[in-house]
């Protein structure tokens, strides 16, 4: 597992998220400040292929944590990736992170 | 017990699943021989490979459900020889498996007639995902495809071809009418009208003689020798049943094809099951998902001892052809002597309707829909639980005209064992047993009972069982916002207006639970815009908003936003329109005038928006609201100005008006218009509320559309002088801010709203709550608080950071984003 920085704490808005650039990938990074934990995933939604999950809008369904895209509304495990709101969508991937005093750590699979 | 499967195509994973839920744990072995390079897909849904889906999208279940499930999956390793002595089956890659019992679920392939010529390039199938592969790969060679078979398969491979971007795609069919197992002459004859008006060719009574051409079609030659040029060929003309393997073995097979089977759906071998469209029960061939399904569940049963009995299959099928609903069900052309038909044919709308009732007039038989097939579901359940027709069993089809004329108690009226779901056979006492259980959502009884889970028509009706089965529980039905706030908007927006609750987070710390979601978090933030007019990208509500909110611009196709400044009234200056030009042509933004009468620019990048915001707003403009649940437009004509019909000054007015409620929010987007005389230029009465000048004044409408279901909007009060003209818009706007569900336009509102028209006048003209006042010295407060959200981004720096792709590289725009040159401009990427 590599761990990258990704950017600081505060610069991702609280219950909200950005996209970090990881050379010519892009990953969504969601901020559960009421829970403080924090989740990333692919920034790209599998429905319509939109680099949009990082603007989409963060939540809970039955306790579990997801993000919806802005484009259709579909909604995605923050936990393991799935599509919770259409059980024929294909799921998303999703990257451990880390917080190191306020840096953000973002770990993906070496090579 | 050791069960080995030849296929691996729905009905195979059907069985798998259904097998594998009734016996014991630990107690199966299952192995799967399949054909193709992938687990089983959705076949049904294929042509939605060329709509968006990819072949991971179709799939039924992943590759680790085999693996989670013990199964042993062979890929691309057809089955070669069934050993019925040893029990033993022999494959491709040289793997020999013996069996316990053997299932054969190897389907059907696409049958091609013997025309000269089938084998040259160009002349394609419609059966498998890798088909569809060639298909894509060789459509963008070629102008005009052609579809030989006019069936069912045929017109969904037109539609394929449609999608495939052959705009000039004809169907060839050798009966004098399209889908001639399914439909009448009449209901063909419609069918085949709606799909010319859609742009498809369609040749019947034509008998394929040859296919010309080099080594690729050229053409196509027709026993009446005429011709039609050609450069693509895809045959649909019928499936025929796999069934080598087992004529191989010698197992008996039909001489049409097709692997004999008992009720059991064992074959001449009781220790070998044929299911699906290989296996001939009775004769026939069942060439649908739902009756497969039923096969797979009934040989699961025997297999394990339980007995069950496949004794034929309901072939009603409802599907949407091209956009052309088609319906057909029970006995669709049952003859005159024994029964009476009675049809609707509305050649206006393009839809044709026949019931066929039996002889006494009491039981329905079955019949066609075409063009609306809405009726589809219940007179399915009529027909198949032989309900007693009420007395004008034609109001079945167009309803009640007046009267007290009974049409059946709808689907709660229907006996408990009624199929609703017949892909997943899921009766409508297990829906009902399931919602008393307490499963009250469309999500919890799709996951208990799978109904609705694979053709999705029977979902309505699912529906309808839940809400009707929670109101005989005497549940009162109420119309909560979400799992986190059990409230309605209406006693939402009370509590936060008591509570002067200004961020979500207090919002659900007051009267919440969870974390909110994607349905709630815009209400709440709505709500509170509409009782306070705060920023509302601040006080940590930024993340609450809408993502169009949030970024105060609409995202469009590949994640680029576009760019809609306010023009009130339409009214804009030549400068104006220069600083527009110019911004447009700095930022290479796509122009379009919209329906609202000003200028929309698209393609502009999250993060440009700032400084494109920047230019417009040191020219003077405002933020239009194009992105939120608030005003849009006032739309006007040029009224008594110009005009040498005006009686007032409408565009004076219409400024006026969009100068007072920009940036109100609402629970809906608004919009507005005034006319200057009654010829309506404006088209006011579209609007949700609209003004049109009289000789002695405005009359204001109130509750109009446009959107899919239009609406006239209706007179509120007439003569009025301008400033009662804008009291009674104060008061009609905070009502239903105030009291309408979340995302409810002012039409659906008012349609819903106890009394009507005259309620909502009594409170608006008349005063019959005593809130007038109250009404509108809120709408001017927030008149008084507003602000051009635009402009307060441009001049705060910290809000200015927000509008940017990469958090980690400022400036930088998402390298995705693809333009498509479209005349002199652009378009965005198509969706992939």
């Amino acid at each position: 597992m590599n761990w990258f920085y990704a950017c600081k704490v505060t610069d991702v808005p609280a219950n909200g998220g950005v996209c970090v650039k990881y050379g010519e990938e892009q990953i969504a990074l969601f901020r559960f400040a009421r829970r403080d934990t924090w989740y990333a995933t692919q920034n790209l939604c599998p429905h319509k292929q939109q680099m949009a999950l990082s603007r989409g809008m963060t939540g809970t369904q039955e306790g579990e944590p997801k993000i919806a895209c802005p484009f259709h509304k579909k909604t995605f495990s923050l936990s393991d990736g799935r599509c919770l709101s259409d059980e024929t969508e294909c799921g998303i991937t999703t990257y451990p992170v880390r917080i190191e005093e306020d840096h953000v750590y973002i770990g993906v699979h070496a090579g | 017990m050791k069960i080995v499967i030849i296929g691996n195509g729905m009905v195979s994973y059907k069985f798998c699943e259904k097998i594998i839920a009734k016996a014991p744990a630990g107690t199966l072995e299952i192995v799967i021989f399949g054909e193709e390079p992938r687990p089983a897909y959705d076949r049904v849904h294929l042509s939605e490979f060329f709509s968006g889906k990819t072949a991971d999208d179709l799939l039924m279940a992943p590759a680790s459900w085999y693996t989670d499930n013990h199964i042993r999956l062979h890929l691309g390793d057809p089955v070669q020889q069934i050993d019925r002595v040893h029990k033993t089956v022999h494959s491709y890659k040289d793997i020999t498996e013996t069996y316990d019992y053997l299932i054969i679920a190897t389907g059907s392939s696409a049958f091609v007639p013997p025309i000269p010529g089938v084998e040259k390039k160009g002349v394609f199938i419609y059966r498998t995902i890798e088909d569809l592969e060639l298909m894509r790969d060789y459509a963008p060679k070629a102008t005009r495809g052609v579809v030989i078979g006019g069936g069912l398969l045929g017109l969904e491979a037109a539609k394929a071809l449609l999608d495939l971007g052959l705009s000039d795609t004809h169907v060839i069919e050798f009966a004098p009418r399209l889908m001639p197992r399914q439909i009448d002459d009449n209901g063909s004859r419609m069918l085949q009208h709606k799909l010319e008006n859609l742009g498809l060719h369609i040749h019947t009574n034509k008998n394929t003689a040859a296919i010309l051409g080099e080594d690729t079609i050229s053409a196509l030659q027709f026993a009446d020798d005429s011709i039609l040029e050609a450069d693509m060929l895809v045959i649909s003309a019928g499936i025929k049943p796999r069934d080598e393997l087992a004529r191989l073995a010698g197992l008996e097979t039909g001489h049409r094809g097709g692997i004999l089977v008992n009720e059991q759906l064992q074959t001449t071998d009781p220790s070998i099951y044929a299911i699906g469209e290989c296996a001939l029960y009775n004769g026939m061939i069942y060439g649908l998902v739902a009756p497969g399904y039923e096969m797979a569940e009934v040989a699961a049963s025997h297999i394990l001892g339980d007995q069950k009995a496949f004794t034929g299959f309901d072939m009603s099928t409802k599907l949407k052809l091209i956009g052309v609903d088609v319906a057909s069900f029970g006995d669709p052309f049952a003859p005159a002597d024994t029964c009476r038909s009675i049809v609707f044919e509305d050649t206006m709308k393009g839809t044709y309707q026949r019931i066929n009732i039996s002889g006494d007039g009491k039981l329905l038989l079955g019949g066609i829909l075409i063009g609306d097939a809405d009726a589809y579901n219940m007179l399915l359940q009529t027909t198949k639980n032989k309900i007693i027709l009420p007395p004008n069993p034609e109001d079945l089809l167009i309803g009640p005209r007046g009267g007290n004329t009974e049409t059946g108690a709808g689907v709660m009226g229907l006996p408990d064992d009624a199929l609703i779901c017949s892909c997943e056979s899921v009766s409508k006492g297990a829906i009902c047993a399931a919602v008393e259980a307490g499963n009250e959502t469309l999500g919890d009884i799709k996951k208990c009972t799978k109904a609705g889970t694979c053709c999705g028509g029977c979902v309505p009706m699912v529906k309808d069982l839940i809400s009707g089965t929670m109101k005989a529980q005497g549940k009162y039905i109420r119309n909560v916002i979400c799992e986190h706030f059990t409230y309605s908007r209406q006693e939402l927006f009370d509590l936060i207006h008591i509570k002067e609750i200004r961020s979500f987070d207090d919002a659900l710390d007051h009267y919440g639970q969870g974390d909110g979601c994607e349905i709630c978090k815009p209400v709440v933030a709505s709500i509170m815009a509409s009782l306070w007019n705060d920023m509302i990208l601040e006080k940590g509500n930024d993340t609450v908003q809408d993502s169009n909110d949030r970024y105060l611009a609409n995202i469009q196709k590949g994640g680029t936003y576009s760019v809609v400044p306010r023009i009130p009234g339409g009214e804009i200056t030549p400068e104006k329109l220069l600083v527009i030009a110019q911004v447009g042509l700095k930022y290479n933004l796509y122009t379009k005038i919209t329906g609202g009468q000003r200028i929309d620019l698209f393609g502009a990048h999250l993060s440009d928006l700032p400084a494109i915001w920047e230019e417009l707003i040191n020219a003077g403009f405002e933020s239009g609201h194009a992105y939120g649940k608030a005003l849009r437009t006032v739309k006007s004509c040029v009224g008594s100005t110009w005009c040498r019909f005006g009686l007032h000054d409408s565009v004076s007015f219409a400024i006026r008006i969009e100068e007072r409620y920009r940036g109100l929010r609402a629970p809906h987007k608004i919009k507005s218009a005034v006319s200057g005389c009654i010829r309506e230029c404006a088209e006011a009465q579209s609007k949700d509320f609209g003004i049109i000048a009289t000789e002695k004044g405005w009359n204001l409408y109130v509750g109009g559309n446009g959107g899919s279901k239009p609406q006239h909007a209706i007179l509120l009060a007439a003569d009025l002088d301008s400033d009662t003209c804008i009291s009674y818009i104060d008061r009609f706007l905070m009502f239903y801010i105030k009291t309408a569900d979340p995302l409810t336009r002012t039409a659906t509102w008012l349609n819903k709203l106890d009394g009507g028209i005259t309620y909502l006048r009594n409170v608006v003209v008349n005063d019959s709550l005593g809130i007038a006042g109250q009404l509108e010295a809120e709408m001017q407060s927030l008149v008084d608080k507003y602000k051009c959200e635009w402009k307060e981004v441009v001049e705060n720096p910290e809000l200015r950071k927000r509008f940017n792709h990469f958090v980690n590289a400022p400036g930088a725009k998402d390298p995705t984003v693809k333009f498509n040159p479209l005349r002199e401009q652009k378009k965005a990427a198509e969706w992939k």
